[in-house]
């Protein structure tokens, strides 16, 4: 007789892992490296590994001081610093950039329990604390033109870019958030593999032109300046902050739409992206809550008591 | 709307293997216990001489099946059985004689309409050979004033890896089949008979539009290939449209749903009266020398499926009675062969034991759910032993089809929490 250890069904996994979907969005990134390369020169992507870096570097000295686990190998800490790195101007000094990667991994994601519990995009408050720490430098925007990289106001403020060029990403602005284009290269290859879904980003971006188009904005123009699309396809399809189910999602996928476009053209501030998905992070408990799916064949309590 | 789904590599490997009579068991256990419902009691003693289809076990309730002896030989003892699910049941053992003689009181049953089919089905001792092993003379046995019943499902989906006997079914004994569609559907008076079948199997699904062509109420589904296509409520949904609510039966909703090989096997009673002592197995895995399907009576020890498959049985680490998806973990090779058995599974290495890391929300367990239940939410309820947010959440409807724990990516054990959770729901504080 020999006694085989039993478990419970089922026996087999899929192949999808954490570092895998992980490894999936960095991959994603690349387009949009390449391109900051391309535009803002070595400097972009020196800024990207050291963001990368502080990140994994933050997050194993979070493990050792808090005695958990080293987590670092879920490449999570990695896809932030990358995503921070693509919201700061290429000339930011790199002790800000570690302070930037400190407050996203340190504060908002290891503080409150690790990868999946934080209720807020690390990259994306990393970015506000930085803007509001350090205005100047985080508003220094050098926009490429040759060898000779000039300052000067990024276009959602000087209103004067083409419409090529803001595609390409020839403008100034943000290290990621410029092209376009190669934005939505890594897009369409986390959708074909399966790593996001459409709805956040689609209804984002749809609100966002449906809206400029009705208040009597360029809408072209306002879907592709500014940090719209990198927040559409890397910031509102972070899995942690935003809803759980596809109807949730459309419905965050609106309200940033409709809250970007607000500060857009009607607050202090010229760029409304990052706030408003963070606004929205902090509803998502609650959007969650009313999108909750009906089960196939479930009586609702109401239903069942009619029936007694 | 399309019920969700997930995509498994199908693994068919045994798709073109006829089946192997596999008849000269050297030893038989018969389980009292090997379908939904109460346990059959011993009706033998020690000692008692028995033939293929004699009577050996039977309980007085309606919610049982029967028992029958599987080889022509002599009762040795009246043992227990230590089943996978941790409980046990009466067993009897039966030492062939290797001549498979059958036993002389057999004749075939007059079935014409429900009452006469039921009471054959029950005395064939038929319970449905998917893997759930439901009574099937219960599924015909419906109340006529709550329902009529005006479609029959024969559910050939077979949507779980590995598994052919099914498919097997429809190839070999394609007649035995139409000729049960037939028979049910004359006794039960249904107007329309469906046959679901996946569209991995296209030889079966052309077969059967050949030859049902010509039949009028008859028609062949052909499934999008999706697990858990073949789940009872899924296939029901796909073939009519109809959903089944919690805490209702099918039948409650016009239908009945069959296993192929189930129906395969009645028609085959109706013409012999031999009742069910053997079944068609697929031996799999990657510890099996020759995959392959095997007929075999049924209490045959696991052991000999798998040495007739060419298996060395020192290098199997991990037995699965069923699919990988919703089959059994075995315990030892010496267990007998049950009637809800479709596949025997022998794999060299043991299950990977996956240490979880945090839930990142992905959701993808619940574009998984078929049911559309939440599992992620589920697992955090029961982990706060929440029984209120647990049935608000319907962990009742839950089916165990694994789907969610298959695509979680944090390895989290979510299937296997929801079973829990169920206990859990239906406690009292």
């Amino acid at each position: 007789m020999k006694e085989y250890t039993v478990s419970p069904s089922p026996h087999m996994r899929g192949s999808v892992t954490t570092p895998r979907i992980m490894l999936h969005v960095i991959i994603a990134t690349v387009p949009a490296m390449i391109a900051s390369a391309v535009f803002f020169g070595w400097r972009a992507l020196t800024l990207i590994g050291f963001c990368a870096v502080t990140a994994m570097v933050w997050e194993r000295l979070c493990c050792l001081i808090m005695k958990r686990p080293d987590s670092t190998d879920d490449l999570s800490a990695l896809v932030t610093g990358v995503l921070l790195a693509f919201n700061l101007p290429v000339s930011l000094p790199l002790w800000i950039a570690a302070i930037g990667t400190f407050v996203s991994i340190v504060i908002v994601k290891m503080l409150f329990g690790g990868l999946g519990q934080n209720f807020a995009n690390p990259a994306i408050v990393g970015r506000i604390v930085l803007t509001l720490s350090f205005t100047g430098y985080m508003t220094s925007w050098t926009v490429p033109k040759g060898l000779d990289a000039v300052t000067t106001a990024t276009p959602l403020v000087s209103g004067t870019a083409s419409y090529t060029d803001l595609f390409l990403g020839r403008c100034g602005g943000c290290l990621g958030e410029t092209s376009a284009l190669a934005l939505l290269i890594g897009g369409a290859y986390l959708v074909i593999t399966g790593v996001i879904t459409l709805h956040a980003p689609v209804s984002f971006i749809v609100t966002v032109y449906m809206f400029s188009a009705i208040v009597g904005e360029d809408p072209i123009y306002q879907m592709l300046s500014g940090g719209l699309m990198l927040g559409a396809i890397f910031m509102a399809t972070d899995y942690v902050t935003t809803p759980i189910t596809s109807k949730g999602r459309v419905v965050f996928g609106i309200g940033c739409g409709v809250i970007t476009c607000v500060i857009r053209f009607w607050c202090n501030a010229p760029e409304g992206v990052s706030y408003s998905i963070l606004l929205m992070n902090i509803v998502t408990p609650y959007i969650d809550m009313f999108t909750r799916k009906r089960a196939f064949g479930g009586i609702r309590r109401k239903d069942k008591e009619a029936l007694q | 709307m399309r019920l969700n789904g997930i995509r498994l590599a199908h693994r068919k490997n045994t798709e073109d293997c006829e089946t192997v009579l596999l008849d000269r068991p050297k030893k038989v256990v018969l389980s009292m216990w090997q379908h939904i419902g109460a346990p059959a009691v011993p009706r033998v003693k020690v000692g008692d001489e028995v033939k293929v289809g004699t009577l050996v076990g039977d309980a007085d309730t309606h919610m049982t099946v029967p028992v029958h002896s599987s080889v022509s030989g002599k009762v040795t003892a009246i043992g227990e059985l230590l089943l996978p699910n941790g409980k046990t049941c009466a067993t009897v053992e039966i030492e062939p004689d290797g001549k498979m003689e059958l036993d002389p009181g057999l004749s075939p049953p007059v079935m014409t309409d429900k009452k006469s089919l039921a009471a054959g089905v029950r005395a064939s001792g038929c319970c449905g050979m998917g893997g759930a092993g439901f009574p099937t003379h219960v599924k015909l046995d419906y109340f006529e004033e709550k329902a009529h019943i005006d479609t029959l499902i024969v559910n050939a989906a077979e949507c779980e890896p590995y598994i052919t006997s099914d498919y097997r079914e429809l190839i070999e004994n394609t007649d035995r089949v139409i000729g049960g569609m037939k028979l049910i559907r004359e006794c039960l008076k249904i107007e329309r008979v469906c046959i679901g079948i996946e569209e991995n199997k296209p030889k079966a699904i052309k077969l059967f539009r050949e030859r049902l062509r010509n039949e009028k109420g008859f028609e062949v589904m052909k499934l999008r290939s999706s697990y858990p296509q073949g789940a009872e409520k899924v296939i029901a949904y796909s073939a009519t449209g109809r959903v089944v609510e919690e805490g209702h039966l099918t039948a409650e909703y016009g239908m009945i749903v069959l296993n192929a090989s189930t129906v395969g096997f009645i028609s085959d009673y109706a013409d012999t009266g031999i009742p069910f002592v053997s079944r068609r197995v697929t031996i799999d895995g990657d510890a099996v020398g020759k995959p392959c399907n095997l007929r075999a009576p049924i209490g045959t020890p696991i052991s000999e499926l798998l040495e007739a498959a060419d298996t060395d049985l020192e290098s199997v680490r991990r037995l699965i009675a069923g699919g990988p998806m919703m089959g059994i973990s075995i315990y030892d090779t010496s267990l007998p062969l049950l009637k809800t058995n479709n596949a025997i599974l022998a794999f060299k290495e043991e299950e990977k034991i996956y240490e979880p890391s945090n839930c990142i929300r992905c959701g993808r367990c619940i574009a998984a759910c078929p049911l559309g239940l939440m599992p992620r939410e589920l697992e955090r309820a029961y982990d706060r032993a929440d029984r209120d947010e647990l049935n608000r959440l319907k962990i009742n409807l839950c089916m165990n089809c694994g789907s969610c724990s298959y695509v979680c990516p944090a390895r989290r054990s979510l299937a296997e929490k929801n079973q829990l959770a169920k206990g859990l729901a239906l406690s009292r504080k």
